[in-house]
């Protein structure tokens, strides 16, 4: 049994396995599957400050070896999150991570003083790949001078560790992740999804209510890869590394590519027990290969 | 409480209409399974990536049978035409919330189309096991898409609509005469326009109905909000506040 505990700048962690936004509902739609508490930590459905509905159907279209979405962030509320959501969390022994998304500065800034006050949330995700509705709805994570406004201020009203989750829609990732470092990020997260679209050519039409979509899945492993990569070798905060992981194997490649833990998304909807066989399968890994402790094998291609 | 099972296929029937039926069974303890529920089957293919839902057609939790009633509707599917006696499959199970189970002394009309009849055998056999004998209406566009007649009849006085005529009364499910008797619940699987033409008849006479939707899903657990439907309270997950829904909960009538 190797060490798989792991220190991301303060956050501690059991192990580097943690879910990605809005692919584990609030955790207990798995827990039929999992035990919770064997994650390193999970990050719970994008919150937003009011209540949104969402975008309309159809939100959904699978392509190859990955899929689009347009949930466009449905969740009832920073306000019902803490009244009614929070209060069945809090007794989970893991880190419970909120992933904090908005329209506006002074939107994300609010929501995350609201989630700032509980005191069983150890961290939260800055989900900066949202469009920013002054800007003429260009999202938050495609400009430095954005993300690093955006980042600015949650820092000012948040207490805890902020992770700062990069969108792939840019041109240099790496000053992206220069950028929400200087402005305070305690880490960042990429990749999030990537745009994209797909066409029904029997009805000629989007299949998408949106037209575009986030792309997810094994499909974007290798670009997230080499922005994770990318990014790690950028910037002095801890990097989570993220985009198609559906095994022990896939998560190893970016540790190894400097991340010092990774989360499970869409591979969650084929296997709603993959994030214990990851954990399971990291271990054996080092096990196999004469590591006693998961940090020795972070970011060792760059060493 | 929801499993993730392997089943063996015991039998893979091609039974017309491009759909075929899955007999399936494991050794492994099932939790309930309750009509109208559903399972999310996993296709193993490079070129699938998602599970597919797929209605409980038949099942017996305490024997470990399952079986299921396909259609083919593209490359999912078609994979999973080809899966032989011997081979495992594994099926996330039960997932969803099932029908409304019906009073002993109400008159049942159930009304099916293409492969929304799927769902509505094993409503109809527990049924039968309680008691009531619903009447089941098929829809389909002629004679030769009829399928599984006699497996249906022994659980359902049968009426069929054929588009061509070819069978039972020509037209559709919604112009048949035996809408003219009285029932007192109606449920109802099948195409969006049919569904939607029992629901407004259901509406006009005040009947209360059912209707089980098959909205395109990821997860099949609420996790993803993928498969939301528009109701009267916003949107709502398919996968877990469905697939069956009462029509005074959509915005279908207005
Ligand atoms: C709750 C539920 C229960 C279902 N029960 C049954 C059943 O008992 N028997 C059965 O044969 N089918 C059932 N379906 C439909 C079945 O899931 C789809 O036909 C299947 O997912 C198509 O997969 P595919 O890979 O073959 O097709 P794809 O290659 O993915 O798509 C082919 C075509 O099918 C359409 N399609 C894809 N997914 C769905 C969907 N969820 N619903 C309708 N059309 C879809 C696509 O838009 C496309 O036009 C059910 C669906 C749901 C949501
Ligand atoms: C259905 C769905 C909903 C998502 N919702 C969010 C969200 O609310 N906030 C967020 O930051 N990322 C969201 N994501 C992005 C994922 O967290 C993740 O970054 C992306 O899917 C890539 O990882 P994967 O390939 O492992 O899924 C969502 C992804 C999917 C598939
Ligand atoms: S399919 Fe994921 S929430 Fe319904």
């Amino acid at each position: 049994m190797a060490k798989l505990n792991i220190d991301i700048n303060g956050l501690s962690l059991k192990n580097p396995v943690l879910t990605a936004s809005g692919t584990f509902g609030y955790g207990f739609e798995y827990s039929d599957f999992v035990n919770l508490e064997n994650l390193g930590g999970f990050i719970v459905k994008g919150t937003t400050l009011n209540p949104r509905e969402g975008n309309p159907y159809p939100r959904m279209a699978e392509t190859p070896s990955g899929m689009l979405n347009a949930v466009g962030l449905q969740n009832k509320g920073a306000q019902y999150f803490v009244d009614k959501i929070y209060p069945a969390l809090k007794g989970i022994n893991t880190n419970v991570i909120v992933n904090v998304s908005g329209s506006s500065v002074p939107d994300y800034a609010k929501c995350a003083e609201m989630i700032n006050e509980l005191d069983h949330i150890p961290a939260i995700e800055l989900n900066i790949s949202c469009p920013n509705v002054k800007e003429g709805g260009m999202a938050f994570g495609t400009s430095c001078g954005a993300a690093s406004e955006v980042v600015k201020a949650v820092r000012d009203v948040y207490k805890k560790h902020l992770i700062v989750k990069l969108s792939p829609n840019v041109t240099n990732i790496q000053e992206i992740a220069l950028a929400v470092e200087a402005a305070g990020a305690d880490s960042v997260s990429l990749i999030n999804t990537m745009m994209g679209m797909a066409i029904d050519i029997k009805s000629r039409k989007p299949i998408l209510s949106t037209i575009t979509g986030g792309l997810s899945g094994p499909c974007v492993k290798p670009v997230a890869l080499r922005m994770v990569w990318q990014v790690a070798k950028a910037v002095k905060i801890p990097v989570i590394g993220l985009g198609g992981i559906a095994s022990a194997a896939d998560a190893i490649e970016f540790l190894l590519a400097g991340a010092s833990a990774i989360q499970i998304g869409t591979a969650n909807f084929i296997d709603p027990s993959i994030t214990q066989k990851v954990i399971d399968g990291i271990n054996l890994y080092l096990d196999e290969n004469g590591f006693d402790d998961v940090n020795q094998i972070i970011g060792l291609i760059n060493k | 409480m929801k499993k993730l099972v392997d089943f063996n296929i015991e039998e893979n029937i091609a039974v017309g209409a491009g759909c075929f039926l899955l007999k399936l069974h494991t050794d492994e303890q099932l939790p309930e399974i309750l009509p109208g529920q559903f399972v999310n089957v996993m296709i193993e293919d490079a070129g699938v990536l998602l599970r597919r839902p797929i209605s409980i057609h038949y099942a017996d939790a305490k024997k470990g049978i399952l079986e299921l009633l396909v259609k083919i509707a593209g490359k999912g599917t078609e994979k999973l035409s080809h899966i032989a006696k011997g081979e495992n499959i594994n099926i996330l199970i039960p997932l969803g919330m099932e029908f409304t189970m019906p009073a002993k002394e109400d008159n049942v009309l159930l009304v099916g189309g293409g492969v929304g009849i799927a769902p509505l055998y094993y409503f109809a056999k527990v049924m039968c096991d309680n008691g009531i004998k619903p009447t089941l209406l098929i829809g389909t566009r002629s004679a030769g898409d009829i399928i599984l007649k006699e497996k249906f009849s022994q659980v359902a006085d049968l009426y069929y609509t054929t588009e061509d005529g070819s069978y039972g009364e020509k037209g559709y499910p919604t112009q048949h005469s035996v809408l003219l008797n009285n029932f007192d619940k109606i449920y109802t699987c099948g195409p969006t326009p049919m569904m939607k033409g029992i629901a407004a008849y259901a509406n006009k006479k005040g009947i209360f109905c059912e209707v089980s939707l098959e909205n395109k899903m990821a997860c099949g657990i609420g996790a993803c909000l993928c498969c939301v439907q528009d109701t009267k309270e916003g949107h709502k997950c398919v996968c877990t506040t469905g697939p069956v829904f009462n029509i005074n909960d959509l915005k279908w009538q207005n």
